[in-house]
């Protein structure tokens, strides 16, 4: 009979049971040690060599997790459908992008300090929301509290009217749209249509070095599985509770003394950060950033690789966001114009028939065989 | 029922700011409340008081504006005009739904309202007065004493079978329970009941007057229902309510024999 | 400005005097140009020598003298040196006009010469005369008969700027006689404009005076360059330059702001035209049709099919392949409406969100088809005549034809809809059926057949949508995409299930657009209109007209 709290180490390992462990560490060992080491130590022609194009892939696919899960925490478990992750993972993107930007120094096409759309633009200086972001840690912190101060703005002018539902989700949108068009336009700052591109380096290594790749490889898993990690955490913790109690009956958590607007606030930003970080590793990775990443299009494609896995399962909208990315490269080689048939039909096929996704299809398979 | 809050460490959010000893002072009081919707009056220059710890029935018509005589208390709905005044001091329609909860006044719905997806145990665990922050929620855990409490909870509604059952799977008469297990757990002053017994069966109508007679002393009830014979169980004094205003008050006997209370149930 | 028009046409102590004033110079005009010549003749000799005299100078000269006449023989002469019918005979020396049928008449005397010389020359002017007579002959065009050749005379006058200081006492012949204010006000605009620069500052100060009561953009700035001392030395015209830029930017804003507002309108309409399928899908039906800018995609494409079927076998109704397309439109955006519940919404009701997610694979899936089966480029649609064209309103505002007929157009479909909805009986179970699903069915409403018509119906609105946005945007594939946001913010906007909200709030939107984006560019008016909505949702989360039901939460 002890008051004492239960630490907050053991409930956070408690969170996940013992096979999810294991999966992680599995995941970890694979992605974080054999993949980069595969990559680096063996040569093409060898049997465990990994190839540029499989690294990148996987990559890039790994931050399109991250995002996937961030989906999952406001819409699977706060209810809450956004339609402008793709302009968080964006403005990420964005930020670091600033910084590898700046980091091309004197290698650009005109030779000048400044990137070469601002020479173009024949501007002089950096405009001011550019200062600082010569700094790698700056610009970190900016990829984390742009989407992160946004969100928070928005969130708590739309969640404190208590607009939900449909109409959060059409608003986002709006909102995801009207960035679009700032980011379309040149003299915004941020190089317009064609957006940042020919990056050098990072913090003076060479960003297209297989050792650089096989780094930005590892962070994005080590990204990917502390998103898990924090998504468990917080959805299995009381805090977790209340908010699919918001989602389920939002009169009534009002009554007992929670204000809906922090709690929805507080994922929603969490959410969106994370989707800032996710889109920070993005970047350097495929090398370019620009603004057809804020198209509503993208934003909607998130929703669906969360649908895919299985909503509120977090697990599950990682692993949609893989079986979807997987498809799609395979797809736009062998048949490219059925692509968007392939994913029409998924968004059609997966709402109708597979409502509890991936996750849910094997839990309900499992449910079956052992009964 | 033991008193948690002595002795819990928990902190409680602004708690009774009132006396308790005095028994005869005004725990609520509604003064001249006009509500209308579209032009439609639901309420009508509505004034009512409240004693602490009193239990008091309102019965009326359907549509006499009960429901709505709630939501102005409760925060729901904004009266167009007049006030809501709790304990002689908190003026509530100040604040909003979720401070006037943390006042101390609780709230059944009509429709009953419970966490579906949540176990019943979880349902009890989230209406336990506690610290209701983000930051405090990110990192509570259930403690032994609240589990007492909880399991005292469920035994007092009747629901320590389904514990660890989805609250959705519960009968109509069960989650009518559930929410009132809710509500306990909050611990408010006042507890506001819209129809705590409809769907439930004579044998839970019964309890659960005897459940309300026990709370009279200890909380200030406000029970509104349709069931004459479970008014007339709960003993206390009943307040008719037709059109958005106040009709007649008095003893249910008293009541019952008024012509305009028969005129308005039967009349029309 | 309306008041202005009726009262130019409907004049009749104008008409008249018209009439009695101009006979002569009709007569000349209505004639056949090149048959025989009329008497009057003959002319100053030497003036006519002077048409090949030597240089420029003696050349225009001659020109602007023979002007001036506007006598008809004078005329006959300038036009015939235009059309290069003017001839020198190498024997005589004489200058000869040449006429149909190997005649020539002496352009001196008028007397026919016969035979017609061998040896003739033509005067040929060159470039820099040809400006010279060209700003004449419009100044001779001043007296024709026909309003609108004088109309059109009088702005080419305006445009080129080639009359000078020579011209005046013509021009004042021509404001004496002139019936038509606009003609009149154009004219007296040129001879201020003239008049600026004379050396005289009398002269100078009236014509100043005179620019001040125009309205056309383009004399700011010839009146700005005279309020400076640099330009202009005298101080009493220098004030009424001042006085009269002032009033001619208030006139600018006036017809700027004119302008805006009705392109906010036009840009209205065609929101309202696009939003208002979306307004009974989702406002009525509750389904988040995500592929609602494909359906109107489909209508414009429809149009399309319609147009080059009419371009290649009936080619001379081509201006009334729209006329065709209306229903060919409805018809095909329907069909895939219909096509559309019975596969899939109907297992989607009350479920908004999966709706979003379905109806957004569909609307992939539909581009895609477009794709394959015209191509990924966008399609050429022609204009029909009738819808080209404008109407001028004020000097600098012009109203565009085919934005006015969207006027119409979207009008013409807001009621029948509204009609549709509120005074048959499918309207009626429509509504029915939204608000009640079980009831309804329960009373013997055919619930899942209305479902299905109701879809259709806004499909089929969206198609006619798409009627209208293929005259006036690019048609292709991925068209509808640009719209879909804006569809929704006007029905949110509007309140959901209010067809007058969405008529206010597509209205509203199109003109705050077209407002904001004189003064910031076209992403920030959207940038800004967005984030307006935004906040009056804020303060409406139901929108700006839904009622306060109980169905609020
Ligand atoms: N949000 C609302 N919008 C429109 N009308 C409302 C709203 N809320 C209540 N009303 C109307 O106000 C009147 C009073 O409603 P209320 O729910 O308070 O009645 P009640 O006394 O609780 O009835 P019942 O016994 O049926 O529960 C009713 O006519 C109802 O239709
Ligand atoms: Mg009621």
């Amino acid at each position: 009979m002890s008051n004492a709290r239960t630490p907050f180490i053991v409930r956070f390992f408690s969170a996940t049971g013992r096979t999810g462990w294991i999966a992680i560490a599995l995941f970890a060992l694979l992605t974080i040690v054999a993949v980069p080491v595969c990559h680096l130590m063996f040569q093409e022609g060898d049997a465990l060599f990994i190839s540029t194009f499989y690294v990148t892939l996987i990559g890039k696919i790994m931050c399109y997790a991250i995002v996937a899960v961030a989906m999952d925490l406001i819409w699977g478990y706060a209810g809450v459908l956004s339609l402008a992750q793709g302009l968080f993972f964006a403005l990420g993107g964005y930020a670091f992008g600033m910084y590898l930007m700046r980091s091309i120094g004197l290698d650009g096409v005109y030779k000048s300090h400044l990137p070469d759309f601002m020479v173009f633009l024949d501007w002089k200086a950096y405009p001011w929301f550019w200062a600082f972001t010569d700094s790698f840690v700056y610009s970190i912190f900016l990829a984390i509290a742009a989407p992160g101060l946004l969100a928070f703005v928005f969130g708590f002018f739309v969640f404190r009217s208590r607009v939900k539902g449909v109409y959060f989700a059409i608003i986002s949108q709006a909102m995801l749209y009207a960035f679009l068009l700032l980011f379309f336009m040149n003299n915004t700052g941020f190089g317009g249509n064609n957006g940042f591109t020919d990056f050098k380096r990072i913090l003076g290594y060479d960003i297209t070095s297989p050792e650089m790749r096989a780094t930005l490889f590892a962070l994005s898993s080590a990204t990917l599985l502390f998103a898990l990690l924090f998504g468990r955490y917080v959805v299995t913790s009381k805090y977790g509770r209340i908010l699919t109690a918001i989602r389920d009956a939002e009169m009534r958590v009002m009554f007992l003394g929670y204000n809906p607007l922090w709690y929805k606030l507080f994922i929603w930003t969490v959410a969106a950060i994370i989707c800032g970080i996710a889109g920070a590793l993005y970047v350097p990775q495929v090398g370019i950033i620009n603004p057809s990443e804020m198209a509503t299009a993208n934003s909607i494609e998130i929703a669906i690789w969360a649908a895919i896995g299985g909503r509120g399962t977090l697990v599950g909208p990682a692993i949609g966001a893989f079986v979807v990315n997987l498809s799609k490269s395979w797809f736009t080689v062998a048949f490219p114009e059925y692509w968007l048939y392939f994913l029409g039909l998924l968004f059609v096929l997966v709402t109708l028939l597979l409502p509890q996704g991936l996750v849910g299809l094997y839990q309900q398979l499992r449910a079956r065989s052992t009964r | 029922m033991n008193d948690v809050t002595d002795t819990s460490k928990i902190k409680a959010e602004a708690s009774a700011s009132a006396p308790a000893s005095n028994k005869n002072d005004v725990i609520l009081e509604i003064a001249n409340i006009s509500v209308s919707f579209d032009g439609f009056k639901a309420l009508n220059d509505l004034s009512m008081k409240f004693m602490r710890n009193e239990l008091r029935c309102i019965i009326g018509p359907n549509g006499a504006g009960k429901t709505t005589m709630m939501d102005c208390i409760t925060g729901k709905t904004t009266p167009d005009e007049g006030t809501c005044t709790f304990n002689n001091t908190v003026d509530l329609s100040k604040l909003s739904e979720a401070e006037i909860a943390l006042v101390g006044i609780g709230r059944k719905f009509q429709k009953p309202t419970i966490f579906e997806s949540h176990t019943v145990f979880e349902n009890l665990e989230l209406a336990m007065k506690t610290d209701k922050t983000v930051f405090f929620s990110l990192f509570a855990v259930v403690d032994d004493v609240m589990r007492d409490r909880i399991s005292e909870t469920l035994k007092t509604v009747n629901l320590s079978a389904h514990a660890d059952q989805l609250a959705g799977r519960l009968s109509h008469g069960q989650k009518q329970w559930l929410e009132i297990g809710m509500l306990l757990m909050q611990d408010p002053q006042l507890l506001l009941l819209d129809e705590p017994v409809a769907g439930m069966t004579d044998d839970e109508t019964e309890r659960t007057g005897e459940l309300f007679n026990s709370l009279k002393g200890k909380h200030s009830l406000v029970v509104v229902e349709h069931d004459m014979d479970f008014v007339a169980q709960l003993k206390s004094m009943v307040t008719v309510l037709d059109q958005g205003s106040m009709l007649c008050e008095g003893e249910m006997a008293a009541v019952q024999s008024d012509p305009r209370v028969i005129e308005v149930y039967l009349g029309r | 400005m309306l008041c202005k028009l009726q009262f130019r046409f409907f004049s009749p102590t104008k008409i008249l005097r018209t009439a009695i004033l101009l006979p002569w110079l009709a007569a000349i005009f209505s004639m056949p140009v090149n048959a025989e010549l009329i008497e009057g003749f003959p002319l100053d000799p030497e003036l006519v020598h002077q048409l090949n005299g030597d240089g420029n100078k003696a050349k225009t000269n001659a020109i602007k003298q023979l002007t001036l006449l506007a006598t008809p023989e004078a005329v006959q002469v300038l036009t015939a040196l235009a059309e290069d019918r003017l001839m020198i005979a190498g024997d005589s020396g004489e200058i000869l006009i040449r006429m149909e049928g190997e005649k020539a008449f002496d352009a001196t005397s008028g007397k026919e010469v016969s035979p017609v010389p061998e040896d003739m020359d033509q005067v040929y002017p060159n470039n820099r005369v040809r400006v010279v007579l060209n700003t004449s002959m419009s100044i001779l065009k001043l007296f024709d008969p026909n309003q609108e050749i004088r109309l059109e005379a009088a702005k080419q006058i305006e445009d080129t700027g080639g009359a000078d200081e020579m011209f005046l006492p013509i021009m004042d012949r021509v404001l004496a006689k002139e019936s038509d204010s606009e003609i009149k006000e154009i004219i007296t605009l040129v001879k201020a404009m003239i008049g600026v620069k004379s050396t005289d500052p009398a002269v100078r100060l009236s014509a100043v005076k005179d620019l001040g009561e125009s309205d056309n953009p383009d004399i700011k700035l010839k009146l700005t360059e005279m309020t400076d001392p640099a330009n202009e030395a005298d101080s009493s015209v220098r004030a009424a330059a001042e006085e009269s830029l002032a009033s001619l930017e208030q006139k600018i804003l006036i017809g700027e702001t004119v302008t805006r507002v009705f392109t906010g309108l036009s840009l209205g309409s065609i929101l309202l035209l696009a939003a208002l399928g979306l307004a009974i899908t989702y406002g009525v039906m509750g389904i988040i049709n995500m592929a609602h800018g494909e359906l109107l995609m489909i209508g414009a494409f429809a149009t399309f099919v319609v147009h080059d079927f009419f371009r290649d076998n009936f080619a001379e109704y081509f201006d009334w392949y729209i006329v065709a397309a209306v229903p060919m439109a409805f018809i095909s955006a329907a069909v895939v409406g219909v096509i559309m519940e019975r596969t899939v919404i109907r297992w989607l009701y009350g479920r908004a969100l999966e709706t979003l997610l379905t109806t957004w694979g569909i609307s992939l899936i539909l581009i895609q088809t477009v794709r394959v089966m015209f191509g990924t480029f966008n399609q050429e649609i022609a204009n029909p005549a009738w819808l080209s064209g404008s109407v001028e309103v004020m000097s600098n505002v012009n109203l565009p034809w085919n934005r006015l007929i969207i006027i119409g157009f979207a009008v013409a479909v807001l009621v029948l809809v509204w009609l549709l909805l509120n005074r048959t009986r499918l309207g009626l179970f429509v509504r029915a059926v939204t608000q009640n699903r079980t009831m309804a069915g329960c009373v013997g409403v055919p619930t899942a057949r209305i479902d299905t018509v109701a879809f259709a119906l806004g499909a089929a609105i969206a198609g006619l949508g798409g009627v209208a946005l293929s005259q006036v945007s690019n048609v292709g594939p991925e068209m509808g995409q640009g719209y879909i946001v804006d569809c929704f913010m006007t029905v949110v906007l509007g309140g959901v299930g209010q067809l007058a909200g969405t008529v206010w709030a597509s209205m509203g939107i199109g003109i705050v657009t077209k407002l904001v984006e004189g003064g910031l560019g076209a992403v920030f008016a959207k940038v800004i209109v967005l984030a307006i909505i935004i906040l009056v949702i804020q303060k409406r989360p139901q929108g700006l007209f839904a009622l306060k039901g109980r169905t609020a939460d």
